[in-house]
């Protein structure tokens, strides 16, 4: 078949036709607001954080931001909606939470979505976790509460925030690590935790280190689950200062659908980087860790943290 | 004291009042719109709040919460559709008043119960919040257990006619609550292959459904409005005000009841302004002299329900303040905003930035007072419109809203379908007499009650036996007995009067369903 000229000049017009506008609406973009889902309640850690982040966001990337709720499922009623429904133009984000894509895909029959079907624009938060207990409780140090747990398999009762969180893989890792049994009750939500511990209704809360900082006056934090002391409680020790492998908590982070361009990535990376700088100051002192983990490092993460989490998730299927 | 002045001298200037009036006007009509609750309120209104001053913006999130509790009493009364939640025992007798035609007095009760309530609030928070946070954390799993079993006795009084058919309600209430992720245990139960049902069936869809959609398909097939025509307002807002002031101030005795309830149970974490009303309601019809007239238009009824949840408003700051702990989900926002300026709560909230804390919560009481013209004024708006628009406009209106409604809650069309689903089944079961309150009841006390049946057993899990884990505290003791003594208060009177010891009470309001069991005995 022989190729005219004309034909030539008309079928690369309409491949400029097809590729450019793509181009140029990658480099424009943000052309129209961008929904921001929140998949938990409004008022929840997730969303404050938001919160923080919104303003800025729209400063950086010029464009509205619009933070919207869409609870349930411990988060898995958003993710599965998303993965299946949102389109990769990189005006729909939503907040991803680790452990939480790690456990509920492994954990349930059905959960509705993949650990791994999206693309992580940032983690921009690492949240540790803290083994709190009460004021006038008989344990001053970890090591003695292990003590009493090694002899009581069980009588000690460790609270948090539901099941297969951070808090709850954070208990079942301690179990592991110091071969003793506690008991796990799991609330819905941090805010019930403090009046359980005060009530004396349970030994001790495992929960993210913000608790420690709000309950600082009201209780002990024995022990934080980062790699070096949190900020904002710099004379707790650490886990593994004490001797305890379990570094952990919660990271949380933005995703995007599979597809979406990569400029499009590379703009929100380079806004929530530039965010996170300007709310560190007031984030900080609440407990958080400000981490700026993409691209690749992501996926590490998620990696890393799946093969720590499957063996203990498996060994609690099968009890 | 200084601290108190100061902060109320920064509330008392133009700009102050006027945020106040904004914002309680704001959360009346948020709150008087099916499906947008006052913990939407407050998280719309949340990043504008960032540009305030702390207190100006503290100010005007404690005005939405009030006015958007106190907006949900509008359309519980006009369209027999609460507006929030907490103004479900609004409709009890707040609807069948406005049949009767007197919508606008019951719409004056709510006002002035709402005002009073809201003031009493205030009160405790300012006087006793200390004492009262220690009552709080009391409450552990086991107390929440046997808060909810006491709810569950509710079913009795709100099944007006057959107890059969209202437990038969709850059960399929506390059934719908097991949908959904376990809260204990994180399993997903129920759920049809379903993800998105994961979540469960969230309540305000199911509130919208059970209530709404029956309603509008009755008013649809009796051809009528919401109200009589005859439903117009007689001598203006001054005689149905001092009407109605003087019944609810004549005999305080409900109102005082009421408003301790309130204090009660917004302290317990979890409980929240749900089941306030519910609780005040059943017990403003026990002690009444008149119990049979409630749910017939008893207007104390209605004053229970709504003072005891404005109580409420106020009420669930006494833990958040003192202890951190949100006594209702709304809450949760308020604790995010203190934390983000930078307030830690506990007893220095009320000593070292005491001038903030006080201006918040004297702004509080404020804004109740600020309900009352208010709600007069937008009281006597919507009732005009509900009243002159024909139920052509009026049904189609209610379902658009609705629908909207619904499907703003979590941008999901799951959710309307659920609603519409459970509104279809809710309208065929109101025909053989089962009723949507017990329905939802069960809803929202099943999840309190698994909860905290095993939280208790996980907890007591190394005992000999576990379940006496139930009992353990002095106060699930007393809870216990409560509960006995409510259910025998409930079941003695129908039970005495089958045996023929007393005499046959004037049947219910729906003389040609009475029990057939009870027509059949010689």
């Amino acid at each position: 078949m022989k190729i005219t000229t004309t034909q030539w000049v008309v079928s690369l017009s309409i491949l400029a036709a097809l590729v450019v506008p793509g181009v140029a609406a990658a480099q424009q973009y943000p052309e129209q607001p961008i929904t921001y889902t929140i998949p938990f309640d409004p008022g929840g850690i997730s969303d404050t954080t938001a919160r923080f982040q919104e303003p800025h966001l729209e400063e950086i990337l010029g464009t509205d931001v619009n933070v919207s709720h869409r609870p349930g499922g411990g988060g898995a009623v958003a993710w599965s909606q998303f993965q299946s429904g949102a389109e990769p133009t990189g005006y729909e984000m939503i907040g991803v939470n680790i452990p939480h894509i790690i456990a509920q895909p492994i954990m349930r029959n059905n959960a509705g979505y993949e650990t791994d079907n999206w693309e992580i624009v940032s983690f921009y938060h690492f949240t540790p976790t803290a083994l709190i207990v009460s004021e006038d409780s008989p344990f001053e140090t970890l090591d003695e509460l292990v003590a009493f747990a090694q002899e009581n398999p069980g009588v000690v009762t460790l609270a948090g925030s539901g099941s297969y969180s951070g808090s709850h893989l954070d208990v079942l890792r301690l179990e592991r690590e110091a071969g003793i049994d506690l008991t796990y009750v799991p609330f819905s939500g941090t805010g019930p935790l403090p009046a359980a511990l005060q009530g004396n209704h349970v030994s001790g809360l495992l929960d993210y280190t913000m608790l420690g900082v709000q309950m600082e006056d009201t209780g002990r934090v024995l022990a934080v689950s980062s790699e070096e002391r949190v900020p904002a409680l710099p004379d707790v020790p650490t886990f593994r200062e004490q001797g305890y492998d379990i570094v952990g908590g919660a990271y949380r982070g933005v995703a995007v659908p599979k597809g979406t361009p990569d400029e499009v990535i590379t703009k929100l990376e380079d806004a929530f980087a530039e965010t996170n700088e300007r709310i560190t100051e007031q984030q900080e002192p609440l407990g958080f860790v400000m981490t700026n983990i993409t691209g690749e490092e992501a996926d590490e993460i998620i990696g890393e943290l799946e093969t720590a989490y499957q063996p203990i998730l498996e060994d609690v299927q099968e009890e | 004291m200084e601290m108190f002045f100061q902060a109320l001298m920064s509330i008392l200037t133009f700009e102050g009042l006027l945020t106040i009036l904004v914002g309680v006007t704001a959360g009346l009509f948020i709150g008087s719109l099916p499906g947008l609750t006052a913990t939407m309120a407050l998280a719309v209104l949340l990043p504008f709040t960032f540009t305030m001053s702390p207190l100006q913006g503290l100010m005007a999130l404690g005005a939405v919460y009030m006015g958007s509790i106190y907006g949900g009493a509008f359309t519980a009364i006009l369209i027999n559709t609460p507006g929030t939640p907490s103004s479900i025992a609004t409709t009890f007798d707040g609807y069948p008043m406005a049949r009767q035609g007197k919508a606008y007095e019951a719409l004056v009760a709510a006002t002035i119960a709402s005002v009073v309530g809201g003031i009493v609030g205030v009160a405790f928070l300012l006087l006793l919040a200390p004492p009262l946070a220690r009552l709080a954390v009391v409450f552990g799993p086991a107390e929440m257990f046997w808060v909810a079993m006491l709810g569950l006795t509710l079913v009795a009084s709100l099944s007006s006619g057959s107890l059969l058919k209202g437990l038969l309600g709850g059960c399929f209430g506390i059934l719908l609550s097991t949908i959904g992720v376990s809260p204990v245990g994180g399993e997903t139960r129920f759920n049809f292959g379903i993800p998105a049902l994961q979540g469960g069936i969230e309540l305000i869809v199911a509130l919208i459904g059970l209530f709404v959609v029956p309603e509008v398909l009755s008013m649809a097939s009796q051809g009528r409005g919401a109200l009589p025509e005859s439903g117009k307002l007689e001598g203006g807002v001054g005689i149905a005000f001092r009407k109605m002031s003087r019944h609810i101030f004549g005999k305080p005795v409900n109102l005082i009841r009421s408003c301790i309830i309130g204090q009660i149970i917004a302290i317990i974490p979890g409980a929240g302004g749900n089941v306030t009303s519910l609780v005040a309601y059943n017990e403003a019809k026990r002690f009444s002299g008149k119990p049979d007239s409630f749910g017939k238009g008893n207007v104390d009824g209605v004053v229970a329900s709504e003072s005891s949840n404005n109580v409420m408003v106020a009420g669930s700051m006494v833990p958040l303040l003192t202890l951190g702990i949100p006594g209702a989900p709304a809450d949760a926002i308020i604790l995010g905003v203190l934390l983000m300026h930078g307030l830690r709560p506990g007893i220095d909230l009320f000593t070292e930035t005491g001038v903030l804390t006080n201006g918040f919560v004297l702004s509080m009481g404020f804004a109740a007072l600020f309900l009352l013209p208010v709600g007069l004024l937008g009281g006597r708006l919507i009732h005009r419109v509900v009243v002159k628009t024909p139920f052509y406009f009026m049904l189609p209106s209610i379902v658009m809203v609705t629908i909207l409604g619904t499907y703003a809650l979590r941008n999901s069309f799951l959710d309307v379908g659920l609603m519409l689903l459970l509104g279809t089944i809710g309208y065929f079961l109101r025909l053989i007499g089962i009723r949507a309150a017990p329905i939802v009841l069960g809803l929202i006390l099943g999840i309190i009650a698994e909860n905290g049946y095993v939280q208790t057993m996980l907890i007591s899990i190394a005992d000999p036996i576990p379940w006496l884990g139930l009992v353990e505290n002095p106060l699930s003791k007393v809870l216990v007995a409560l509960v006995l003594l409510s259910a025998a208060t409930s079941l003695l009177p129908s039970w005495l009067e089958r045996s023929g010891r007393m005499a046959k009470t004037t049947p219910d309001e729906n003389p040609d369903r009475v029990n057939p069991k009870e027509e059949g005995k010689p």
